[in-house]
């Protein structure tokens, strides 16, 4: 052993206070989400209008959209603090591809029906601005509370964690943009919702990805 | 460690797996016994990646620092050695990345070795043999001095990391690396100048 190698260990041995043990992954990403679900719930019956979302909800189409969007949500969070752990596959990042599949299915068959009622001018821009801003506005703080939990694990792949977890993040705010839009979606809308959740996907990203330390 | 028994092998995983339990709970002791007997695996695992011995150490004490910075993540339920092994492999991968940005930016090339009939291109050739001499400049830094610009500048560490490995605290790095490089350039100029 070199002379450089004695040194770094012993300095390590030196630092070696006692450490907390990460609970594990999938009970961190269960608590996180029934935090977020328990606050989500007041909101929903503070200012959403139920009555409205019961109608809306008949439609099967919507019922497998808000199925897409809550399960891509949960199935990347729980994805995110799993591949925030050193010795997890990275194969934990497909996990919230089924339910994207669903939601961008369910989302373009919808806009799709749409334009078909409506022709060209199912083109317009429906009520965008207003969900644009709602789900940028609603994932600022799911998305900072969520990397700060990230990035107690000193992720290795920081990058990779970042993104998946603002995945799960674009996932649940648009799982709640439904119940406070109570329009349907139309091509507009829908290219709208994307850029809302790449930019959140990549704002995570950039914000929480750098190496710790 | 000899690969090659497998239940010697696995023995030795958890035997591992306990010390760093104790390490978790505070144990210097099995933790300083844990860091000297993993040494020779993470060893093995860099050079698979790296198939080349040079640089080697730097990698597995960059592998030791990450393991330090992230053994609170370690469940002792789980293997170790599947642990260790994908922090080894994950540290040595970003350092071939980093080697090989590097390399990307440097360039043979044999014209340099010309003198051209512009001075000003030619300047570009002395500078370059000057800089021959930055070796000589930075022997002749005081001790701590060169260790700061050998550990930030050199291996490109971060300021804690090698706040880490020397044991000196940031702001002393800090002033160390500021005032060699300022002796470096003053040297340098001088050396220019003849």
């Amino acid at each position: 052993m070199v002379e450089g190698m004695e040194q770094v260990i012993g300095r390590l041995v030196a630092d070696a206070a006692p450490v907390r043990r990460l609970r594990p992954p999938i009970l961190r990403a269960v608590l996180w989400l029934v935090a977020v679900a328990a606050i989500a719930a007041v909101a929903i019956l503070w200012f959403s209008n139920l009555e409205i979302f019961a109608r809306r909800a008949e439609d099967p189409r919507l019922a497998v959209e808000l199925a897409g969007t809550l399960l891509t949500g949960i199935a990347a969070v729980i994805a995110a603090f799993e591949l925030s752990l050193p010795d997890r596959s990275g194969r934990w990042s497909l996990l919230p591809l089924p339910p994207l599949a669903l939601w961008i299915a369910s989302s373009g068959y919808g806009c799709y029906r749409h334009w078909l009622r409506f022709g060209p001018e199912g083109w317009a821009i429906g009520e965008s601005a207003h969900c644009f801003v709602f789900i940028l506005g609603a994932s600022v703080p799911l998305a900072i509370s969520l990397v700060i939990l990230l990035r107690i694990a000193h992720p290795l792949s920081p990058l990779r964690v970042a993104a998946v977890g603002g995945l799960g993040v674009a996932g649940i705010a648009a799982f709640l943009l439904q119940f406070f839009h109570p329009f349907d979606v139309t091509l507009m809308d829908l290219g709208i919702h994307a850029a809302a959740v790449a930019i959140v996907v990549a704002v995570t990203a950039a914000a929480g990805g750098r190496r710790t330390a | 460690m000899v690969p090659g028994d497998p239940s010697e092998d696995a023995t030795r995983g958890e035997e591992w797996s306990r010390w760093m339990a104790a390490a978790q709970d505070g144990d210097r002791a099995a933790y300083e016994r844990l860091l000297r007997d993993i040494v020779p695996f993470i060893r093995a695992v860099v050079f698979r990646q790296h198939r080349a011995a040079d640089g080697i150490d730097e990698v597995v004490q960059d592998v030791l620092l990450t393991v330090h910075k992230v053994r609170h993540t370690y469940d002792p339920a789980r293997p170790f050695k599947h642990w260790l092994a994908m922090i080894a492999r994950r540290r040595s991968i970003d350092v071939l990345r980093r080697r090989s940005r590097r390399h990307a930016h440097e360039i043979a090339d044999d014209a340099a070795y010309e003198t051209f009939a512009d001075p000003a291109a030619n300047r570009h050739l002395e500078m370059r043999a000057a800089a021959e001499g930055l070796g000589e400049a930075l022997a002749s830094l005081p001790a701590q001095q060169r260790e700061a610009v050998e550990l930030l500048k050199l291996r490109e560490m971060s300021l804690a990391q090698a706040s880490k490995v020397s044991g000196r605290s940031v702001a002393a790095l800090k002033v160390s690396v500021h005032r060699a490089i300022k002796s470096l350039r003053k040297q340098m100029v001088e050396s220019w100048r003849g």
